[in-house]
């Protein structure tokens, strides 16, 4: 092992001087196929910690390279095992059994053992947990440890989902030893070790030799944040970068598809695109006005117009690639006639005036000016707010200060949030309450999709929201650049898959 | 006339006609959307083609003259109306502590970066043309106020105010019916210049997305929100681009012939 690994440094010694010496690397390695990746996002991480925050940009960088959980998210969206190996469900469904991998070490190289699940269970469950998703854990009544290897996990009552929320960024396994200094220097059991971080530029992580699972083909992976859409498009065209992994602007990609040097991974991801409504705020509490809305909307006009075609049309909040999915783009169909007979049904003949928030992303800002158009065509006057992302958390999402707001939606699986009546959108309906409630409990696979699909058409007769489109995952990367994740089932960019041909 | 006159005098007046016609009549409405034919290039129906929605970019071009004159226009009211009197109080207190307070609370506001204050401002109060429109006003003052009491100075030495004050008018008065007068040459210059880097501001500030809001149309967030398609569609860019540059090219020329034409010495050697 260690010859081996002297052997490696003066290898990449050697091909360090030669690349100084032809100036390139990329002819330097010759046959060798490159063994470094710098990969772009568009939004930086705010800390490293993925269990004690909501932002997506922490689980793309550490998720599944620095920390796993007891099962794991792939790329299409199945649920495999992680660091549990395999697993035992009682038969009334509320105890699991967690045979966890042997040999196993976090990368400070104390071992990862049953102690560790117990710890990160307890601490993303206490009362004073700062877990942006505590409901992942809330049906948890006790964790277990058997043995070293056993982890024994007791639910209150059974629940079907249980292991695709242990599968969460947000349940990866941390280690009590290293957990004060989690957000700056993440110690996980990934198959990446944390690098080096300059901040408002790039994170660096390596390759972590002692691995337990299968070694990566990257020794190094760059992720650089860019949010500027122009500098985007022009650090991809420079090549300053080799992968972006969900290009901000969907207007470029023809572009990169008819350049031979590129590659566009076009996917969908969890995000379903709505029309947020504030069910309380009148005149939105009326469900005729929700459906006027819902009628005035051209889905197909606001894809094209704002996303330049990307992106699958919703009827309702759930992704058309879950097979559990119903189609109801029928029931809110662009029928600017009926919204207009509607509004006037509910006493607005002469249509009213709202305001319509618009976060920063371009499926928000271009989408609402599309949709205020829209709206205006049957008389609803809907002023433009451009906000922040700060200043959208605080005034519509805690505030629950806005009529209308453009938002993507893109935790998997999060239909749960319409059964929560102090949400943002405050929906409250005890039908959709009692069904997911029915359907926390049940674990028969085609009765949670009978239940699903219910619940589906429930809140799209019910106009709860404008459902718009599935947001695409626009993956733009080099040629050559293979094993990246087309479909975002959770946010994720998963390095252990990624190599480069030749 | 020069012709530094004459052409600024066209080029102003042809933005300002496209201005005032927009509120009768445009080519299109220029909120409709008509996302099949997006960003289509300059053809016989549409002259400046179509943008990322497809809309008309003639009649955004023609309403966008609107907001950008409608915005320069009042922000420059606002210096001057302000900006004038606190010149002539300054010159005629000069050296009192009235002239300081008024000078030195110029320099204060000169010594910002003025677009840095007005996305301040705007960040403050909201963002919007009526705020843009504060923003840049209120660099117009000091603008305003220095010059009338740079020129105003040296008015107050001459023989003909002497004898205005000898024959008993107060120092407001002679501001008003001597001073005033004789300053404004110089002031309906500067105001010409001021007016064309309003209309600078107004693009940067709503190039930031400080200034209108959508839907209402403005150059300087059509150039914003061209700048990914500029490599597929560069009349996106262009056009707003050019529109900025006619007008602020011809309201510096018709400042400048301004000048020349009122400027008496000018006038006594063209003689």
């Amino acid at each position: 092992m260690q010859r081996g690994e002297i052997f490696m440094t003066k290898q990449a010694f050697r091909s360090f001087a030669s690349a100084l010496v032809l100036g390139t690397s990329v002819f330097a390695t010759g046959a060798l196929a490159k063994s470094d990746i710098t990969i772009a996002m568009q939004l930086e991480p705010p800390h490293l910690d993925p269990t004690s925050a909501a932002a997506q940009a922490i689980d793309s960088v550490v998720y599944t390279n620095i920390f796993e959980g007891l099962t794991r998210f792939m790329g299409d969206g199945s649920v495999v095992p992680g660091l549990a190996e395999s697993w035992e469900i009682s038969d009334d469904g509320t105890i699991y059994t967690f045979k966890l991998r042997e040999g196993v070490a976090f990368h400070d190289g104390t071992a990862m053992d049953a102690e560790d699940v117990k710890f990160s269970l307890d601490r993303a469950m206490a009362e004073d947990s700062v877990n942006a998703q505590k409901a992942l854990f809330a049906g948890i009544e006790s964790v277990e440890v058997v043995d070293p290897l056993t982890v024994k996990v007791t639910l209150s009552e059974p629940n079907g989902n249980f292991l695709f929320n242990m599968a969460w960024g947000d349940a990866v396994i941390v280690a009590p030893e290293s957990i004060e200094t989690i957000q700056t220097n993440p110690v996980g059991t990934g198959a990446f070790t944390f690098g080096d971080w300059v901040q408002g530029d790039s994170i660096v992580l390596n390759r972590n030799p002692n691995y337990w699972g299968e070694q990566p083909a990257l020794e190094t992976a760059t992720f650089k944040f860019i949010s500027d859409p122009t500098a985007a498009f022009a650090a991809m065209m420079a090549e300053d970068v080799d992968a972006f992994d969900n290009f901000p602007a969907p207007e470029n990609l023809p572009q990169f598809e008819a350049d031979p040097r590129f590659q566009v991974i076009v996917g969908s991801t969890e995000g379903e695109t709505i029309l947020s409504t504030n069910n309380k705020q009148p005149p939105f509490d009326d469900i005729r006005v929700r459906q006027a809305l819902a009628h005035a909307i051209d889905r197909q006009a606001i894809i094209d117009g704002a996303m330049f075609g990307y992106g699958t049309p919703i009827g309702t909040h759930f992704a058309p690639h879950n097979p559990a999915y119903v189609d109801l783009t029928g029931t809110s169909n662009y029928d600017p006639k009926k919204a207009a007979e509607l509004l006037t049904e509910a006493g607005y003949a002469d249509g009213f005036e709202t305001t319509l928030h618009l976060p920063p992303p371009a499926y928000a800002r271009r989408g609402g000016e599309i949709i205020a158009a829209q709206l205006a065509e049957v008389g609803i006057k809907a002023e433009i707010i451009n906000v922040e992302w700060a200043q959208w958390l605080e005034s519509v999402f805690k505030g629950k200060d806005f009529g209308l707001t453009v938002i993507s939606h893109t935790e998997p699986m999060d239909i749960g949030i319409y059964a929560r009546p102090d949400y943002y959108f405050q929906y409250d309906s005890l039908d959709a309450q009692t069904l997911m409630q029915t359907l926390n409990a049940t674990t028969d696979p085609d009765e949670r999709k009978k239940l699903l699909e219910e619940m589906q058409r429930l809140i799209a007769s019910d106009f709860v929201n404008g459902y718009l489109f599935q947001l695409a995952k626009l993956g733009v990367a080099k040629t050559g650049v293979q094993g990246l994740w087309a479909n975002a089932p959770t946010a994720a960019i998963d390095l252990t898959q990624i190599s480069w041909a030749e | 006339m020069s012709r530094n006159l004459i052409l600024g005098a066209l080029l102003s007046s042809l933005v300002l006609l496209a201005a005032l016609l927009s509120f009768f009549w445009t080519p299109y409405d220029y909120a409709a959307l008509d996302i099949p034919n997006k960003l289509q290039p300059p053809s016989i129906q549409h002259w400046f083609g179509t943008d990322h929605f497809g809309r008309d970019m003639f009649s955004m071009i023609m309403i966008g003259a609107r907001t950008s004159i409608a915005v320069a226009l009042v922000a420059v009211g606002i210096g001057m109306t302000l900006g004038i009197p606190l010149g002539l109080m300054a010159a005629a207190r000069k050296g009192t502590w009235l002239d300081e307070v008024i000078m030195r609370g110029n320099d204060l506001v000169f010594a910002f970066p003025s677009l840095v204050i007005a996305i301040l401002i705007t960040a403050i109060l909201g963002a919007g043309a009526i705020n843009a429109i504060i923003a840049i006003g209120i660099f117009n003052i000091p603008v305003f106020a220095r010059i009338t009491r740079g020129a105003a100075l040296s008015l107050w030495e001459r023989e003909f105010i002497l004898a205005a004050r000898v024959s008993g008018k107060g120092a407001a008065r002679i501001s008003a019916e001597h001073i005033l007068p004789n300053v404004a040459n110089l002031l309906i210059v500067q105001g010409t210049i001021q007016f064309s880097l309003g209309i600078l501001a107004e693009a940067g500030l709503s190039y930031v997305g400080l200034g209108a809001q959508p839907p209402t149309p403005s150059w300087g967030r059509m150039l914003a929100d061209a700048q990914t398609m500029v490599s597929f569609a560069p009349h996106l860019a262009l056009i707003p681009g050019l529109a900025i540059i006619v007008t602020v090219m011809g309201l510096n020329l018709l400042g400048d012939g301004l000048r020349d034409w009122l400027d008496p010495r000018i006038r006594v050697a063209r003689a």
